[in-house]
């Protein structure tokens, strides 16, 4: 009878498709909850740098003067914390992951193009010390 | 006369992934007595405590093992949690206990994968894998990571898993019991596996007690100890009884690992149906203030983590007790007097996860 199972089993196993996906043709696959990599959307971007400062790996690096948000790849562990931090949610979860590099150098540059809006003027002429009406940065 | 040569294992091995090294006396071809040494890949992930703040350790606390990664960031969040006397609702304790469970089924199916594998049978490694992905499946649909889940946060868990998908969950259940099924017959029964493992690298009770092995390799000598059954997470609401054998050789490794993985499945389906509505997580009102010991239930067994707080957001102290480090003086005492073509299946049969032993 043993025969006859390993049979069945060998005859099924040659006639089936193969077990893995197909992969440069097949896209991987992954789910809506996925963690790939972290992508970020420059136009909402505060630079406020609180993902900077609870990255777990220190692989976030936000330069207010420059003006530029970057990310290093293969320093990222994908934990979703500056995800979850992000007070704007400009800093989305891609499912996709990041491709493979051959140098080791992966580093993701964005230049934050977000224009904070100016501040509506006050009709009244009264003002307040400290409180600056300049909207420019 | 026979001559005593010493023959060096690992770290770097074929059928051992993890870096180990063991000097090996031989007499012949029997292994007079074995010295391990470990140190190869310690990261120093406890100094990191004092680098992080405690809400972003859960993430390095996980990353101590690869493979039973979220019970290590449960366990550590068990610990901050008395710290900070925050009572994690009921909802986010079931939902800890079914991700440790599936945890424990991956683990289990991993070793068995890697057991079947040192023994020679790549069809069952290959079988044993394949089951596992259908596990990682599901972890990945309601965590979002594969191994890494990182769900577990101080206070509660980040995720929740929807009726719909628990309902999805507890049918998927069915099909890898089947699959589980078959593959356990083999392991239990097999010629080629029993005759590769019955009567090999015993330990006794007396011994298993007295050298503090913990888990499957305590529980295969006939010591029932399972840290489950003191009643963390959701564990005091289900019932379940430890696995224990009595040959305390091998197979009965072997058996322990294969009939947990039933206990698990049965686990799971008994969580899904009593889990309760409510909120996922509670938020920590204060920052960590003394020092506490969390213990839990590994797949390698027992685990303890120790955290010490002075009211800052740093914690001042970490310190990580792996179930591996404690059963290497049973896998010591096994290696005496066995061959040297059995060193990998001894070696391999008390699950050895050097990673997290040295953190």
């Amino acid at each position: 009878m043993a025969f006859f199972e390993m049979a069945k089993t060998a005859i099924g196993t040659v006639l089936r498709k193969p077990a893995t996906r197909r992969y440069p043709s097949v896209a991987p696959k992954s789910t809506p909850l996925t963690r790939g990599r972290v992508s970020i959307d420059p136009s909402r971007c505060i630079s406020c740098g609180m993902c900077m400062k609870k990255c777990p790996s220190g692989a976030i690096c936000v330069r207010k003067e420059e003006k530029t948000w970057s990310i290093d790849r293969l320093k990222c562990i994908v934990c979703n914390c500056c995800v979850e931090v992000c007070p704007v949610h400009c800093l989305t979860m891609d499912t996709s992951y990041f491709p493979c590099v051959t140098e080791h150098r992966a580093i993701d540059v964005h230049v934050i193009t977000y224009v904070k809006p100016e501040r509506p003027k006050r009709p009244e002429t009264g003002e307040k010390p400290g409180e600056g009406t300049d909207g420019s940065s | 006369m026979p001559r005593r040569i010493v023959v060096p294992f690992g770290p770097q091995h074929p059928v051992l992934p993890e870096p180990i090294h063991l000097d090996l006396v031989l007499k012949d071809e029997h292994v007079e007595e074995a010295l391990p040494s470990i140190g190869y890949i310690h990261r120093g992930l406890e100094t990191l405590v004092t680098k992080r703040e405690y809400p972003e350790y859960v993430y390095i606390a996980e990353r101590t093992c690869g493979i039973c990664s979220f019970i290590h960031g449960m366990t550590y969040c068990q610990a901050v949690e008395k710290l900070v006397d925050c009572t994690v609702p009921e909802r986010a304790l079931f939902l800890r206990t079914i991700w440790s469970e599936y945890s424990r089924l991956h683990s289990h199916l991993l070793w068995l994968g890697l057991f079947a594998d040192a023994l020679g049978f790549e069809n069952l490694f290959m079988a044993s894998w394949r089951l596992r992905e259908s596990v990682l499946d599901v972890l990945e649909e309601t965590t979002g990571g594969r191994v890494i889940q990182g769900s577990c946060k101080v206070g509660g868990v980040r995720k929740d898993i929807s009726g719909e998908t628990l309902e999805r969950m507890r049918k998927g259940l069915d099909i890898i019991e089947r699959d589980a099924g078959e593959i356990a017959d083999v392991f239990l029964r097999d010629d080629s596996i029993v005759s590769r493992t019955r009567g090999i690298g015993v330990l006794s009770r007396e011994d298993a007690y007295a050298l503090g092995a913990v888990g499957p390799t305590a529980r295969a000598s006939g010591v029932g100890i399972d840290l489950r059954k003191t009643g963390y997470a959701a564990y005091d609401k289900l019932s379940f009884s430890p696995v224990v054998e009595t040959a305390g050789d091998c197979h009965a490794r072997c058996a322990v690992r294969v009939k947990e993985l039933f206990t698990s499945i049965d686990l799971i389906r008994q969580a899904i149906a009593k889990i309760p509505d409510g909120p996922i997580e509670e938020k920590p009102k204060k920052n960590p203030e003394g020092d506490y010991f969390a213990r839990s239930e590994q797949p390698r067994g027992e685990l303890v983590h120790y955290v010490k707080g002075d009211g800052s957001r740093h914690l001042v102290r970490s310190r990580i007790r792996t179930p591996t480090l404690t059963n290497l003086p049973s896998l010591v005492r096994m290696l005496k007097g066995c061959n040297l073509a059995d060193v990998p299946v001894i070696v391999l049969s008390i699950d050895p996860c050097i990673g997290c032993a040295e953190r």
